[in-house]
């Protein structure tokens, strides 16, 4: 049996930073190594909540209902015994955050309050203003630091995996980073890996995500025989602020406490939004679904809009629909919504207190990621997944504020599950067979090519490229003469890639060669998401193919598992686990069907 | 102003054709800076990553000297991730909320400049490296003292003017303003109000007043609270609008009674 345990964690957001502190507190000890400072990770981004089903309205809410909507939300691709975990932990893990300190918005009682998020008809939203992400996530932030300052945590901030280090029986042993100041490669040597790095919005451009969230460490763990599921099930989120370097969220929470989209009933009406009156604006989503309105499951409500613009209704002719809030109080606005209200005004200039925002979806999550069993092992002994970068929870389709509380289960769930391998894992020979050696110097090798490459095609072009081929025809809406026709291309830049010319003479903190390498993940990945949508030939969640707008349990009740070979994806299926929550139609247009 | 009081923004009127970025450049850690000025076509919506972004796909001067492309990071892109801070036109600020319509009508010009922020090693270009701003956080142990993070139930119950107040503080995202624009900030001789603020932050919590003690001891060291010289720049620049000067004040209080009734602990 070992001592001295060691585990080594790759990223440090909410899942990361959640598995850290849970490995120090039982006195093992952590490498974590992430791209940016971990007070920095993507996390930040989330605003609107957590869900956890406290039931503090007395309105009858339950774990077995935030169970039941999440699985009917998914669309029911999810495996539901994790789910079930999750949603009967998730009021424990907001207690908990609540006890580290995080600024929860209040009731007048003092308890802790809840909005309305989509997917749900119950108050079961936890928030700290609009940044309840950022929040959270500080409160690890320090927890961890604690444990820094205890010398139970060691962090690599700035260092970026590369690859995994895997011995003669496809056992993990550790990983190889690179310091993206001085480009230095390191072995960090683990007795178990847990990945916790977030989702590969970048693979479509431009997306919600941070610049950081190109999917490139699980990319690399893919390429060495994880598996990775569900890749073709990408969430678009409704409500977007198009931007030139991003599109920027604007969160879910602005419905939740009632804001109404609408476009004019007149197509290209030129009118100021508040000279329009009530009856000549087209209140969509309200109309098509008198129960949950405007907080219809995201997969809806972007299809939604992007059907009104696609007919010739979105605002002033153009790709966008306006999101209102101006009949509220811009009192009550500022105090439950200020911080995301801020970032409309910051970026568009209009205070949305005054002025109709105008949005349109984006790329904003992936259900899909590394499979992971119950306890989130993945398919390689010693690794571990948790958060975005894992498959397990969401199913098809994710309901708002489910993020935060899955990220935090998984962590929860992954640290205990890495000490209990640990314990049991055979060490003998890791040190002395040359594994690390190895790995490092292929890495090195690949590392000096590309420095050396000198060719015509320009990177960054590479990867405007593919975002655009991407978010054209692998997101919102899918065809399979497109899908093929995007495989192709991404064939096309990756070939191409053989000939990129790093453009930087000068190699100490350079961005161009973890950029390439990065976008060698991405191409791969890419490649996973368009052809597990290829050759899923039905319409479930996020997954829309006009072609097949039916879901079809009998064949495609199954989750897709996409594993690496040179040529292309190996792709199979798995049945799902529904032994909790029998699959039903989804139809928000009524109140939900039969209830848990 | 419009009828319902909102003031509207100005918008840009006439503007350029193309606009010139100067950089601020270093090849490396301890190198000589050099300036280098990039030409880009302007379009409607640009911030100041956009441009970057541009300059970095093609890195050419505007002189049409071939160049390495600039280094500077980023992130979130929505100001709440706080890595991408830099100085622009002389002020220090996130680089991602920098819209360039709003440089442009600041100055009247088409040029912008781009510095790294000075107060922190500058590791190449635009790039610095903050990590002693995190060591402040564990200086005056920024975090609450828990038992376990096994269920205990909820915390105590808690005012949401009180639950308010704490979010304020507990939004700085640790970017480096207010120790960029504090004028006794050199060579890490000084905290900074962002960790006396995130001292404050849990002083106010029920629980964190526990270890209020441990904080301020981090603070009354050579290079603590007594530091500040009162110029009150930091809260001028702090772009998520923390009161660092109330925080400042408020634990300069903490510290003076618990000087004078510390001895009756003991």
């Amino acid at each position: 049996m070992a001592t001295n345990i060691k585990i080594a964690i790759v990223g440090g957001g909410l899942a990361g930073l959640a598995a850290a502190m849970k490995i120090a507190e039982a006195g093992h000890e952590v490498d974590l190594i992430s791209v940016v400072p971990v007070k920095r990770s993507h996390s930040v981004c989330a605003q609107g909540g957590i869900n956890g089903a406290v039931n503090t309205k007395g309105e009858g809410d339950s774990p077995a209902k935030h169970l039941d909507d999440t699985c009917y939300g998914g669309d029911f691709l999810a495996n539901q015994p994790p789910v079930k975990r999750m949603c009967d932990m998730a009021p424990q893990i907001i207690y908990l955050f609540d006890r580290m300190g995080v600024p929860f918005s209040r009731t007048q009682e003092g308890l802790i309050d809840f909005r309305r998020f989509g997917g749900t008809l119950h108050h079961r939203t936890a928030f700290a203003g609009a940044s309840t992400g950022q929040q959270l996530l500080y409160a690890l932030d320090e927890q961890v630091r604690k444990w820094e300052s205890a010398g139970k945590v060691n962090k690599y901030e700035g260092w970026e995996m590369l690859s995994l280090v895997l011995d003669d029986h496809q056992v993990c042993r550790g990983l190889i980073a690179m310091n993206l100041q001085t480009l230095e490669l390191k072995e960090f040597k683990a007795d178990a890996v847990i990945m916790a790095t977030g989702g590969p919005g970048l693979i479509f451009g431009k997306s919600t995500n941070s610049m950081t969230c190109t999917g490139s460490a699980v990319s690399a763990a893919y390429q060495q025989g994880a598996k990775y599921a569900n890749g073709e099930f990408i969430q678009v989120h409704p409500t977007s602020i198009p931007g030139e370097d991003k599109l920027r969220l604007m969160s879910e929470s602005a419905r939740g406490e009632g804001g109404r989209v609408w476009v004019p009933k007149n197509q290209g009406d030129k009118r100021n939004p508040k000279d329009i009156p009530t009856n000549e604006r087209w209140y969509f989503l309200e109309e098509k679904y008198p129960a949950y309105g405007n907080l219809v499951p995201r997969d809806i409500a972007t299809r939604e809009i992007f059907q009104v613009c696609i007919e010739g209704y979105g605002v002033a002719g153009e790709n966008q629909v306006y999101l209102d809030l101006t009949h509220i109080p811009a009192e009550t606005l500022t105090r439950k919504l200020g911080a995301i209200l801020e970032i409309y005004e910051m970026f568009v200039g209009d205070d949305p207190r005054y002025v109709p925002m105008r949005i349109f979806p984006g790329v904003h999550y992936s259900m899909g990621g590394l499979w992971v069993d119950f306890e989130q092992r993945t398919n390689i002994p010693g690794l571990l997944a948790a958060g975005e970068c894992d498959y397990s929870i969401h199913g098809a389709n994710r309901l708002g504020a489910n993020s935060l509380v899955s990220c935090v289960y998984g962590g929860f769930t992954a640290a205990p599950a890495a000490i209990e391998y640990a314990k049991n894992v055979d060490r003998k020979n890791t040190e002395t067979n040359g594994i690390y050696a190895a790995e490092l110097k292929r890495q090195q090798e690949i590392n000096d090519s590309i420095a050396k490459n000198e060719g015509s095609e320009n990177q960054y072009k590479l990867h405007d490229e593919l975002g655009k081929w991407m978010t054209d025809n692998v997101t919102v809406v899918r065809y399979n003469d497109k899908l093929k026709a995007t495989d192709e291309k991404i064939l096309e830049l990756q070939d191409r890639f053989k000939h990129i010319s790093i453009n930087d003479s000068n190699l100490w903190a350079t961005q161009a060669i973890p950029h390439a390498r990065q976008l060698w993940n991405m191409l791969e990945l890419a490649r996973v998401i368009t052809l597990g949508a290829l050759n899923r030939d039905e319409s479930r969640g996020a997954h829309y193919k006009p072609d097949f707008p039916d879901r079809n349990d009998e064949k495609y009740l199954k989750s897709t598992i996409a594993e690496w070979s040179a040529e292309a994806p190996i792709l199979s299926y798995e049945d799902v686990d529904i032994s909790l929550v029998e699959p039903r139609k989804r139809d928000y247009s009524k109140g939900k069907g039969k209830t848990a | 102003m419009s009828a319902d009081g909102h003031i509207e923004k100005k918008r840009l009127e006439n503007p350029p054709q193309t606009i010139d970025v100067k950089i601020k450049r270093r090849e490396k850690l301890g190198g000589e800076q050099f300036w280098e000025t990039f030409s880009v076509p302007y379009r409607r919506n640009l911030n100041v990553i956009s441009v970057l972004m541009d300059i970095r796909k093609n890195p050419v001067t505007k002189e049409g000297k071939e160049t390495t492309p600039p280094v500077w990071d980023m992130s979130c892109l929505e100001q709440v991730c706080g890595i991408c801070t830099m100085v622009i036109n002389g002020r220090v600020r996130q680089s991602c909320s920098a819209l360039i319509d709003d440089l442009l009508l600041a100055t009247g010009n088409n040029v912008i400049t781009l510095e790294p922020m000075s107060k922190f090693p500058n590791v190449r270009d635009l790039k610095v490296d903050r990590t002693p701003m995190f060591e402040h956080l564990k200086k005056v142990q920024a975090w609450i003292e828990l038992d376990g993070t096994h269920d205990l139930g909820p915390a105590d119950r808690m005012s949401n003017e009180q639950a308010q107040e704490r979010y304020a503080y507990s939004r700085c995202m640790t970017c480096g303003c207010c120790l960029e624009a504090c004028p006794q900030y050199y060579e890490d001789n000084y905290i900074g109000p962002q960790a006396i603020a995130q001292a404050r932050l849990f002083n106010m919590h029920p629980t964190g007043k526990m270890n209020m003690d441990e904080r301020l001891e981090g603070l009354m060291q050579e290079d603590g609270i007594t530091n500040c010289g009162n110029a009150q720049n930091c809260v001028q620049v702090c772009p998520m609008s923390i009161p660092l000067t109330k925080a400042i004040y408020q634990t300069n209080r903490d510290i003076t009674i618990n000087k004078l009734f510390g001895w009756l602990k003991k």
